[in-house]
């Protein structure tokens, strides 16, 4: 069994006086030194076992929430063991490779994990005087990704999607490809999958094995039908081992994080059991910190080797930004990087809406020394020039093409240009971050040099096509 | 004598007590074995309501908590420059050396200033034995920073008789400094330090008004929508509008000499890229590292919620003792919403009767109170001296919806409103604040400091900005339906202009060493060649020229004029005029050929 008894308090006590049976929870009369947090053990007559935890505690009663749920647990005859512990896992070097149940326990057939080391799987919040500011940069060989939205390590960088977008395809390929460069060091992928569907655990399943990216990953699976509470602890046990692997071992680690909306679906479920008053759209009050909790656990650190990036993903309800659950990720995150069902329409893979994208931390991983030295210009001027593309589509739509001028006519090839060469790639097209920037100063050349107003004038006499094309004819 | 009591129920950071009698509302206790830290918000019977700032996992009924009889408070005194500390004042970079962690472990006890640093303490000259002392009167000075000289004051709350002022010397802060004799009380020691609580405003001699602007090195603050020294701002903005990068950006130029920024419920790297990076950066004004005068508080949004409810109140306790001292301070609360999501929680845990969404219904007042903590004051004591604390709040919106509770509620108390706007941002128009949904109501109250230190024109040209930017706006309607080919030549002249404007001056680059902050008179040259450019291109439109050959002929130029935000630097404003010029001659030229080859 994976969840591994504390320390606090000494002696397990055993109680059978459920007063109260109430959607996932148990009220337990007659005790008195429940300790909040504390993990229980409920034995049905049947004989059958369960856990739980305290949520509230008092003199003479405490509230547990059963994981499992309550389904068939009788008033009388259950026994209640409050176990004097709080929710551990055991974590260790030995998991990469396996896959497990939301509690750490192995569900591959494989042998249990021998060595390791117990960890409170809520974790403690990292010291902001301990961070270190992520500042490197990981080429996942994605243009969109690489050249606009940059991932650095120690970043937490969302994918937001919508049902039926390629967003299982896109977090794969970016674990597959993703690398420090001058390092050569493949990252550890540890891989929580939150409510997902069993044949979208199959998809990462054959394509981890597929690649020989298996063996460097490990796999954690709740799957849609069971308990909402395994929901909530899923993603919790999969950041203890990440917490493990980069700072006790010293290893790179990509957390993916999959479906963070089944999150919080579970915690809206779980919140209106207890009958807490609802926040916007029946989600809890609490959701922000909540999800803070898992997101914030991700980052380099004073004195360790290793890294925790994350890459949750979540699928917009209704493709709604403004819904609370990725308007609520999106203020923790560094950033995100948002799928569009409007370009996925139109055949282009991977469809990153980069206007609506951004990585917070790109500035950092990006310049000379790190990825070159004119990235910063070309992607403000890729960005500026798409948007201004983007209004004059719009525009174009309502007053005719012909009524647009010979400028905003050669915006509109440029936009084509852009989203068919430079976002558009193959599901296992690796690109250099200097292909990257190549294509995107191809796309930009359609341009007349005079709107390139984001591009330092040195930039444009060393990358410019044009004058590139001059000095090779020169030579 | 401070209360013992016993824990008898606890759920998430709410813990009540009983045989609590005799403790006061907000009185600070400790909790359980490990002696967590917590306050009394509500009293009944014998029972007291307690907000834990740390996790209460493990914590069990029965356990004792202990009342310290005093309120939650701060400890004021030298050596607060340059920390980042928990929201209840705890040094987190001494809490790190002193566990050894990388994370942060509950129940940990340390100091909120260091007790061992001598600092070296120069007696105020003009003081004599006999002399009688009142609240605010200055002691003695300590360098505390190459910027700060920190001033050791006489408490708000105590008067006396000065006995014996310790001389010149180094001494820490737990020295006896100076001794009062208070009369029908006796004598009383005075420390360079002591404790105020977070909840009672310091108190000052008068209030004055805000008519000095708070420059900030940024154009769409400075020129658009400026704030006052001892004014109070609000940021809204959804996520990915560069609210972070903004506050960062004011906390570093700002021409402030203290900085207090507050990260509450925000991303920790956020902090940690402040912590990391202020050093590095030279304050514009006086060419010192950052840090020599910020105060970083940080309760990241995965560290306890209730410690976030008072990050605020120690926040902006330090910046009115700072205030005391005559500096003009600045307050950056990131972000408020969080701090009202925090008293939500807590309010939903004493099963009070929510208001709007939740939130409780003295939600309004506690923002209020927060405000009404900025502004411009005469000092208390003597020397007589002036100071500020202007207070910048950001609110997080849900979904960017400006008409939810903590957005309209904080309207109604801040007079400057930066609207940040994600459309802007989306096409990378940073900073991205909105200029038809911003307003300040400082710019009639500032122009009188323009008009005396930069150029007596600054009003005139700024609206003359204003009403461009504005009209544009309007257009950008019509040409939804018309296209641009169908306006007046005038009014395609608007949208160049308004180009102009947006590019090379509202935008800015808040990571370019030469961008990232202009001087007013940087400023007011761009302005001004900008808007001359307006007026003498309105003019050649007039006579027939349209605008397409104007932006053909002098498309080079006007390209320059957009970039003199990054090509010239603070120090060679002249440039900018000599581009003016060279606008302004190309425009005649183009104007006389005009006329000559249509035969006029």
């Amino acid at each position: 069994m994976s969840i591994r008894l504390g320390k606090k308090i000494p002696i397990v006590r055993e109680y059978e006086t459920v007063a109260e049976v109430k959607g996932p929870l148990l009220i337990v009369e007659g005790i008195s030194d429940a300790a909040y947090d504390e993990i229980v053990e409920v034995e049905l007559p049947t004989g059958e076992k369960r856990k739980g935890r305290v949520l509230e505690t008092a003199m003479g009663y405490a509230v547990v929430q059963v994981f499992e749920g309550t389904t068939g647990i009788p008033r009388t005859g259950t026994k209640v063991r409050f176990t004097a512990r709080t929710l551990e896992a055991k974590v260790s070097g030995e998991m990469l490779g396996r896959v497990f149940n939301g509690l750490g326990e192995p569900i591959d057939g494989g042998p249990p994990i021998v060595s390791g080391v117990w960890r409170d799987i809520n974790g403690d919040p990292l010291n902001p005087a301990a961070r270190l500011f992520p500042e490197d940069f990981i080429q996942t060989g994605v243009s969109a990704i690489d050249g606009m939205n940059t991932l650095v390590r120690g970043q937490k960088l969302p994918i937001f999607s919508g049902s039926g977008l390629p967003h299982n395809m896109l977090a794969a390929q970016i674990a597959r490809q993703a690398t420090v460069r001058g390092e050569g060091e493949e990252f550890a992928v540890v891989f929580a999958a939150i409510g997902i569907m069993y044949d979208e655990y199959l998809f990462f399943k054959r394509f981890f094995e597929e690649t020989g990216a298996l063996k460097r990953t490990a796999f954690f699976v709740s799957l849609a039908d069971d308990p909402p509470m395994m929901r909530l602890i899923t993603p919790r046990t999969a950041l203890t081992l990440a917490e493990y692997l980069a700072f006790d071992l010293g290893m790179h680690v990509l957390v993916i994080l999959t479906d963070m909306t089944n999150y919080c679906e579970a915690l809206r479920e779980i919140s209106a059991a207890r009958e807490e008053v609802p926040g916007r759209q029946g989600y809890p009050g609490y959701m922000y910190s909540d999800l803070a909790s898992i997101y914030e656990r991700a980052g380099r650190a004073r004195g360790k080797r290793g890294t925790i990036t994350q890459m949750p993903i979540l699928t917009m309800p209704n493709d709604d930004i403004t819904h609370p659950i990725p308007d609520l990720t999106g203020y923790i995150t560094e950033g995100q990087i948002v799928l569009s069902r409007e370009l996925w329409n139109r055949g282009i893979y991977p469809p990153i809406n980069v206007l609506m994208s951004l990585s917070r931390l790109m500035k950092e991983g990006i310049g000379p020394g790190k990825t070159r030295e004119d990235h910063a210009n070309v992607s403000d001027q890729l960005y500026a020039a798409y948007a201004r593309a983007q209004e004059l589509r719009q525009l174009a739509t309502i007053v005719g093409e012909e009524s647009l001028s010979e400028i905003d006519k050669k915006y509109l090839r440029f936009a084509e240009a852009f989203e068919q060469r430079f976002l558009k790639q193959g599901f296992y097209e690796n690109r250099s971050i200097e292909e990257t920037l190549d294509i995107a100063w191809e796309v930009l050349s359609i341009l007349p040099e005079e709107e390139l107003y984001k591009i330092k004038d040195e930039y444009i006499k060393k990358y410019h096509p044009k004058y590139r094309k001059k000095r090779a004819a020169a030579k | 004598m401070p209360v013992v009591g016993r824990i008898v129920r606890i759920a998430g950071p709410l813990v009540v007590a009983d045989g609590m009698s005799g403790a006061k509302m907000y009185e600070m206790v400790e909790v359980g074995e490990e002696r967590l830290v917590g306050e009394i918000i509500r009293l009944s019977g014998d029972k007291a309501f307690i907000q834990v700032y740390e996790s209460t996992t493990g914590l069990r009924p029965g356990e004792p908590v202990y009342g310290t009889g005093a309120p939650l408070s701060v400890d004021l005194g030298p050596g607060i420059i340059g920390q980042i500390y928990d929201g209840i004042q705890r040094p987190l970079s001494v809490i790190r050396d002193k566990t050894g962690s990388i994370f942060i472990r509950r129940g940990v006890k340390v100091p909120s200033i260091d007790p061992n640093k001598k600092w070296h303490f120069v007696p105020n000259k003009e003081l004599r034995v006999g002399d009688k002392l009142g609240p605010g009167d200055v002691l003695g000075y300590v360098k505390e920073t190459e910027l700060i000289q920190h001033k050791v004051m006489v408490p708000p709350d105590t008067h006396g008789v000065l006995e014996w002022l310790a001389p010149e010397g180094d001494y820490t802060i737990e020295d006896v400094v100076a001794v009062l004799t208070v009369p029908g009380v006796g004598k009383k020691e005075l420390k360079m330090h002591h404790k105020w609580p977070v909840r009672r405003p310091r108190p000052v001699k008068e209030k004055l008004e805000p008519v000095e602007p708070l420059i900030t090195g940024m154009r769409v603050i400075d020129t658009l929508f400026p704030i006052a020294k001892g004014g109070t701002a609000a940021i809204p903005g959804p996520f990915g509008s560069g609210k972070t990068v903004t506050l960062h950006s004011l906390a570093k130029w700002s021409a402030a000499r203290v900085v207090v920024y507050i990260g509450c419920g925000e991303r920790g790297n956020e902090m940690t890229e402040a912590l990391l990076k202020f050093p590095k950066y030279k304050d514009p004004w006086t060419g010192r590292p950052l840090m020599e005068r910020t105060i970083l508080i940080a309760n990241t949004s995965n560290m306890p919620v209730a410690a976030r409810e008072a990050s605020i109140y120690t926040g902006v306790t330090l910046a009115e003792y700072y205030r005391d001292m005559g500096y003009d301070v600045l307050l950056v609360a990131d972000s408020t919403s969080r701090w009202a999501e925090a008293l939500r929680e807590i309010s939903g845990r004493l099963e009070e009767m929510p208001a709007e969404e939740g939130f409780p219904s003295y939600l309004a007042s506690r923002l209020a109170e927060f405000y009404s903590r900025a502004g411009r004051a005469v000092l208390l004591g003597r020397p007589g001296r002036v100071g500020s604390v202007t207070i910048v709040g950001a609110v997080s919106p849900p979904g960017g919806d400006f008409t939810e509770p903590v957005t309209s509620n904080t309207k109604r108390f801040i007079r400057v409103f930066w609207a940040l706007d994600a459309a802007l941002a989306y096409s990378r128009h940073y900073p991205a604040i909105n200029w038809v949904m911003s307003y300040s109501a400082y710019s009639d109250l500032v122009a009188k400091w323009w008009h005396e230190h930069v150029d007596p024109r600054w009003k005139e040209y700024r609206d003359e900005a204003y009403n461009i930017l504005l009209r544009e706006d309007e257009l950008k309607e019509i040409v939804k339906l018309v296209g641009t080919e169908g306006l007046a030549e005038k009014d395609k002249l608007i949208l160049e202009t308004a180009r102009i404007l947006k590019t090379g001056f509202l935008q800015q680059n808040a990571f370019d060493p030469v961008d990232c902050f202009a001087t007013p008179q940087k400023q007011w040259a761009q302005l001004k060649t900008i808007i001359d450019f307006h007026r003498a291109a309105l003019r050649v439109v007039e006579q027939g020229v349209p605008v397409a050959k104007i932006r053909e002929r002098l498309g080079k130029l006007l390209r320059e004029l957009v970039m003199v935000r990054y090509n010239v630097p603070n120090d060679k404003v002249e440039e900018i005029y000599k581009l003016r010029n060279k606008i302004l001659a190309a425009l005649d030229k183009l104007l006389e050929e005009y006329l000559v080859t249509a035969g006029r």
